[in-house]
């Protein structure tokens, strides 16, 4: 019997790693796809029908989970025993806060007077950030081993990625 | 390898015989059935040749209904009975609906959805939808000479829970076994993306007679990736007719206008649209009740000042899914042209602009998205297809619950792949608190007052504990259809209770049963008769599907003892087939059904594993 709760990175056997060969996975997700989906049940009988349903749902989470940097990092250290984004666990940097503040305001300001510039200016700035975190994962997850401190620089990048979807918002109200 | 054959009488004894399957564009303005007929995507036509059928229905005062070019006829002559559109209103509340004032019916407003009142009766849009799905049902069967295993509907990418879960029902109601309800631009791209073998990131903009979708798709061999979908569920070719209709209003100086001339003046509207596709000009020419005569020209560019923020309202739907892909608009390969209303110049100019290049207009807007329900369809009905594909769509919008303060707490995020289920915890919120209520809702929007109420229901018999002791967990799943249930569970103690929920507006089975009691009073047929067909139908198909698997793999995942045991059911259920005895199919259908269970978990082991050592070997020769 196969087992349902293996990890994600084993259920596309996968190394469990921050450090992803995206084209393995999304080939990886396809072939499972493919063997799976509800549409390849569609006149079977009712149990296969449930569990192929209850197997591509566990595959889509997989797959989202492993897909996106912020996600695949997160999980990586719950694998680890570290929940990063618990509500208890908030300790940040007070520089990296003022520093968010300031670009908060700046973002109110741009967004009340319509200034695109800005925007642009703000959007590029804060994924470079998010890129060098991004980098940082990377290093202290694979390299160095130090969750605690990955565990920090995930909670500095969902700031980040916070800051650039409202980024995106304002374009939308001003458009 | 053991080989079960069994023949029966009045059974095919062909196995793997063509299933007849159907793919259906239920639409606003215009509804379509398509089939595959040797390997090609064809619409059926009526006995005079017509491939759309006109999406109105007339209730005449002896309750029999007209459907189609007939009752399109009729409409300015019978405007209360007769109803277009009624897409507009599945799923609806009468609060919903904008423009009521340019509508001729008497609506009547129920609890969860809008309804009619017509000679034949107070109607529901999914009655009125029923209607029309029974008559595409009626000239498939007729073309195809057999009775259909079932259909693939299809619903714009952007309709929330409630007006899917509606147009399941009238489907239902129409006697359709629905295989799937299919996103409207999906199955666009899967006729465009077939036919031309296209490869790369792809847009479809469709723009039908009532609602708007956009939605961006990755095809990347055979595999159909849905990664974004945004729209619009109430802008359509309808409201440019609006537009006109007004500027008439406001060009004749007329004020009052009786329901025939609404009707009129509204058909007169959309025809001079239509023109202005063709030509630089138009004249509408109304002769009202009065004898007042309307006669003006509308020019082109009149018509593009005027209509020109509605072209504008389809960009930020556009903006917005392009956003949530994490794509640029140049990154988009081609832009798939869907829906009557993209005939409009300015709407492919417009469009044009914003992808930066010239919109594909080379398939049938009409037409294009029936050819690929009908493609799905085929598979869904386990034919086999030359081509293997896949495809991977999205719920459209963010699935929640309501917390404290009437704010939304998102659990599903929009544009996840279904089929899809994310849990979240919650507790309560004042010492011995043994129920909550729960209210699903669903929508972008902070305040659950600007979201969609899908349903409430209240999870009872939590132990009494201090606040905030308790542990529910509730659990959203949305299936590939993208309609979602959802349970609620109290973990903390160990005890457990739950419910699972169809949103408000879905009918119950009961409700269904009386619509169709209904219905079949009128047609004179026998209830027991339809229920023990229907029960046949299933029967069959499990029948099918059992022996195609036991083919497959009896040999290798059963053992002598377990054979013998699935092959014992299986003869249990032909003989139940044989007779005429409702209790005894439904019986021997679910214990095959139970019987199964440890042979689908199996197979499904294996189909995993299958596709992870393909995964292996794909690795190596890299």
């Amino acid at each position: 019997m196969l087992d349902f709760s293996r990890d994600h990175f084993a259920l596309f056997d996968l190394p469990a790693s921050y450090a992803l060969d995206g084209a393995r996975l999304d080939q990886a997700y396809r072939d499972i796809q493919s063997e799976i989906h509800p549409d390849k049940f569609a006149h079977a009988g009712e149990a296969e029908q449930r569990l192929s349903m209850q197997w591509t749902t566990r595959v889509n989470e997989a797959y989202q989970t492993l897909r996106r940097p912020f996600d695949r990092a997160n999980y990586l250290l719950q694998l680890q025993g570290i929940h990063a984004m618990d509500a208890n666990n908030t300790s940040m940097p007070m520089d990296f806060l003022m520093q968010h503040m300031e670009w908060s305001e700046e973002l109110a300001d741009a967004k009340a007077a319509q200034n695109v510039a800005v925007l642009d200016r703000m959007e590029k700035t804060l994924r470079d950030e998010a890129r060098e975190f991004q980098a940082q994962l990377a290093d202290e997850i694979d390299q160095k081993h130090d969750y605690p401190a990955a565990g920090e620089t995930l909670r500095k990048l969902r700031f980040t990625d916070k800051l650039l979807a409202e980024v995106g918002n304002a374009y939308e109200e001003i458009a | 390898m053991a080989l079960l054959q069994i023949s029966e009488p009045g059974l095919s004894t062909a196995p793997h015989q063509h299933r007849l399957a159907v793919g259906i564009d239920l639409g606003t303005t215009n509804s379509l059935v398509a089939t595959v007929r040797n390997g090609v995507s064809v619409v059926l036509n009526d006995a005079h040749g017509h491939g759309l059928l006109p999406s109105v229905v007339r209730y005449l005062k002896d309750g029999s209904t007209s459907v189609g070019l007939a009752a399109q006829a009729q409409a300015a002559e019978d405007p209360h009975n007769t109803i277009i559109s009624a897409k507009r209103f599945m799923g609806r509340g009468i609060k919903d609906i904008p423009d009521l004032s340019t509508m001729p019916y008497k609506f009547v407003d129920a609890p969860g959805m809008v309804q009619i009142k017509t000679a034949a009766g107070v109607k529901s849009p999914v009655e009125i939808s029923s209607e029309i799905l029974k008559v595409l049902k009626a000239r498939a069967e007729a073309s195809l000479g057999g009775e259909l295993v079932g259909a693939v509907i299809t619903v714009p990418a952007y309709f929330d829970d409630a007006q899917r879960q509606a147009t399941k029902d009238a489907a239902r109601l129409a006697g359709l076994n629905v295989l799937r309800l299919l996103n409207e631009p999906t199955a666009a791209a899967i006729a465009y993306g077939l036919d031309n073998a296209a490869e790369g990131i792809y847009a479809v903009y469709d723009l039908g007679g009532g609602t708007f979708d956009i939605s961006i798709l990755k095809l990347t061999r055979g595999v159909f990736e849905v990664l974004a979908t945004n729209g619009d569920s109430a802008l359509g070719g309808d409201d440019f007719d609006r537009r006109i209709y007004c500027w008439v209003l406001e060009q004749a100086k007329v004020h009052t206008l009786d329901d025939r001339d609404k009707t009129l003046l509204m058909a007169r509207a959309r025809e001079a649209k239509e023109t202005l596709s063709e030509h630089t000009s138009a004249h509408i020419t109304v002769v009202l009740s009065t004898g007042e005569v309307v006669n003006l020209t509308l020019s082109e560019e009149t018509f593009n000042e005027m209509t020109a923020s509605l072209v504008n309202k389809t960009l930020l739907p556009c903006r917005k899914a392009l956003r949530d892909a994490g794509l640029t608009a140049e990154e988009v390969k081609g832009v798939v042209m869907v829906g009557g209303s993209t005939r409009i110049p300015r709407v492919q100019a417009a469009v044009g602009d914003f992808f930066g290049q010239t919109p594909l207009t080379n398939l049938d807007p009409d037409k294009v998205v029936s050819l690929g329900a009908a493609v799905q369809a085929n598979v869904l009905a386990g034919n086999k297809s030359g081509d293997d594909w896949l495809l991977l769509d999205v719920v459209p919008l963010s699935l929640g619950l309501e917390t404290m303060g009437g704010l939304t707490e998102k659990i599903i995020p929009r544009n996840a792949t279904i089929p899809t289920a994310r849990a979240q915890e919650f507790t309560t919120y004042k010492d011995g608190q043994t129920a909550m209520s729960i209210h699903v809702v669903q929508g972008e929007r902070e305040l659950v007052a600007d979201c969609r109420s899908l349903a409430r229901f209240e999870l009872r018999g939590i132990p009494p504990m201090v606040a905030g002791a308790a542990r529910i967990r509730v659990t959203f799943q949305v299936d590939a259809d993208g309609l979602l249930s959802v349970n609620a569970r109290e973990l903390g103690t160990g005890v457990e209770s739950h419910i699972a929920v169809k949103p408000s507006y879905g009918l119950g089975d009961d409700e269904v049963a009386r619509m169709l009691q209904d219905s079949y009073a009128h047609a004179q047929d026998d209830m027991t008769a339809r229920n023990l067909a229907e029960a046949k139908v299933d029967g069959r198909r499990l029948v099918d599907a059992t022996e195609t698997a036991l083919k497959e793999n009896g040999a290798t995942l059963l053992d002598e003892a377990e054979r013998t045991q699935v092959e014992k059911l299986l003869t249990g259920l032909h003989a139940a087939l044989d007779g005429y005895d409702l209790a005894a199919v439904k019986r021997a259908t679910e214990m095959l059904n139970q019987g199964t269970v440890e042979f689908a978990a199996r197979r499904m082991d294996m189909s995993v594993k299958k596709a992870l050592t393909g995964q292996r070997l794909d690795a190596l020769e890299l």
